[in-house]
């Protein structure tokens, strides 16, 4: 084997001198522009304004494209769909009178399909004050308790399940549209706070699986994007309809993180800032999933 | 509240072989489940579901704890004239549920 | 320059390339054994009182007599989504005349506690032997479908599913 002669391997000769030296200064500016631009990238993470970088990867899919081919033919079709049985219940619920004031929701919103269009896609939304985020079950309770003078539903109760399915329904196939103006900023940053927060014995946050990780698979299982534009969906896993709030609760266990409350803030914040995260994706409610 | 519904297809031609799709609102409790501290949970499930075309029987099945919760079924019937599909649902605990919808053959 | 140590670089580097080779090798394997093990044709046998409720399922439905392979048409994901609702259908290769039809298609699992499934019991009314449903699978496994003509026959197809386990345990 020939070795390359000890001159070559450094060169030390005077006439390389001085191009090797601005070789070394041209290279050490370009690192240092390019070092500037690259921690100014890293340290722009906005805390106020909702930036670019929340962005979700390009080519958003649904939890839908997700799933084998015969759960998509379960939730295409209404005949087919177990949710439609609490949907069915929740539209036999919307003319049953309730309350103190013996009111149905119809005697004041009349036919849900055209008073209740695109509303379940605006939620969560802030109450009139401003200063309080509800989701829909809860915006639904308040009505109750308001206008009917009924009492609350409790959570994940079959009647506000039915109820939320009913009105989920009526914003089927419209795009999920939450507000972003000055009352929801704070909520949604929370809820993104939340989201990229690393969290629990296994100090995982929501974005490492679901934005890092989407599509590959966990256990067998595709990791989706974590989109809820099925909500109050159908689960196999829970052979039953569920809310957002439930799915949430159930990753938050499943992380080995504490779980919060039903109906609690840091919920709700969380499913807004979701939701602001799917927005233009079509609605699905009731979808199915596994 | 809405324990069963059937679906048929919206225009029917005689002589056609038509698809009838039932589902009902049932959490089939398969007994084979404990609680969490070890007690088992009973057997719970629908049994048996007949399907009848203007009174005569055209169709039943007898369902097992492997049926899934909130039990689906769907099967053929030949559509030969107008008039009443019933399928009813029985099982466990005196469990019965009846459902009729008018079947219109062109 | 210290050509020694040249040739020692140039050494480690064929060394390390042979190690990570050979780590590679010795990595793939159990995978593939993994592979394998998991395929329904290669997974664990269910214990012997589930293999023995099995056969006396099939002969509570045939009565002992033969079972022909074919006509019967069993649709299975071969991957489901979650083994608590496995969206099955079943077609059977018959005229559904008077004098040729299907009676009934019994569905039998290979290592769910308990065998039997359903029992579709059809008619010459339903004009087509097509049935669905939704089962639950306790396991990767085999799903067999018998089903009984009119003319006393059987007849049985079957299908493969794997089932695995949700990645996240819930709270109840």
């Amino acid at each position: 084997m020939v070795l390359p002669s000890p001159n070559r391997l450094r060169s030390t000769s005077p006439e390389d001198a001085p191009r090797g030296r601005a070789t070394r200064l041209l290279l050490a500016v370009f690192l240092a522009v390019f070092l500037a631009v690259f921690l100014a990238a890293l340290l722009a993470a906005p805390a106020g304004a909702i930036a670019a970088d929340t962005d979700p990867p390009s080519g958003r899919r649904s939890g839908y494209d997700f799933m084998g081919r015969e759960t998509r033919a379960m939730q295409d079709d209404d005949a087919a769909n177990p949710a439609m049985l609490w949907m069915l219940e929740g539209e036999a619920l919307w003319k049953r009178k309730a309350g103190a004031a013996d009111k149905a929701c119809a005697d004041c919103h009349a036919d849900a399909a055209a008073s209740m269009k695109g509303v379940a896609a605006r939620y969560p939304a802030p109450d009139k004050s401003g200063l309080k985020l509800l989701n829909l079950e809860q915006r639904i309770n308040a009505c109750r308790s308001d206008n009917q003078r009924a009492t609350a539903l409790a959570y994940e109760s079959r009647e506000l399940l039915a109820l939320a399915t009913y009105v989920g329904r009526q914003s089927r196939g419209m795009p999920v549209a939450v507000a972003t103006d000055a009352r929801s900023k704070p909520f949604l940053q929370a809820g993104r706070d939340a989201f990229n927060r690393r969290q629990g014995q296994l100090n995982l946050s929501c974005a490492q699986c679901h934005d890092d990780n989407a599509g590959r698979h966990l256990a067998g299982n595709a990791i989706p994007q974590a989109h809820p534009t099925g909500y109050p969906l159908y689960r196999l896993e829970w052979q039953g309809v569920g809310s957002l709030q439930r799915r949430l609760r159930n990753c938050l266990t499943g992380t080995r993180s504490e779980s919060l409350a039903y109906g609690s803030a840091g919920l709700v914040e969380l499913e807004l800032f979701l939701m602001w995260r799917a927005r233009g994706m079509p609605m699905e409610t009731p979808g199915v999933r596994p | 509240m809405s324990r069963a519904l059937i679906s048929l297809p919206p225009q029917i031609r005689k002589g056609e072989i038509i698809e009838v799709k039932a589902l009902a609102a049932h959490d089939m409790e398969t007994g084979f489940r404990h609680t969490q501290t070890g007690v088992p949970i009973p057997r719970n499930i629908i049994t048996d579901f007949t399907c009848s075309y203007n009174g005569a029987e055209v169709f039943s099945a007898q369902l097992h704890p492997a049926i899934a919760a909130n039990p689906f079924l769907a099967f053929s019937v030949l559509a030969s004239e107008s008039g009443t599909i019933t399928c009813k649902w029985t099982g466990d605990n005196g469990f019965a549920v009846t459902e009729s919808v008018a079947i219109n053959v062109a | 320059m210290n050509l020694n140590r040249k040739k020692y670089r140039t050494a480690s580097r064929r060394t390390f390339l042979t190690a990570a080779g050979v780590l590679l090798a010795a990595a793939g394997v159990p995978a593939a054994l993994a592979q394998s093990a998991s395929s329904p044709a290669r997974s664990a046998p269910p214990p012997q009182s589930v293999l023995a409720a099995r056969v006396a399922a099939i002969r509570r439905v045939t009565g002992g007599a033969a079972v022909n392979k074919g006509r019967v048409k069993l649709e299975l994901p071969e991957l489901v989504d979650n083994g608590n609702s496995v969206s099955l259908s079943v077609r059977v290769d018959s005229p559904m005349s008077a004098s040729d039809y299907v009676k009934a298609i019994h569905v039998i699992t290979e290592k769910n506690p308990q065998p039997d499934v359903v029992t579709f019991r059809l008619s010459p009314r339903c004009g087509r032997a097509l049935v669905s449903t939704r089962m639950r699978l306790a396991d990767t496994q085999t799903v067999l479908a018998i089903c009984e003509m009119s003319d006393g026959t059987f007849w049985s197809g079957s299908a493969d599913a794997v089932v695995t386990l949700a990645a996240c345990l819930e709270e109840i």
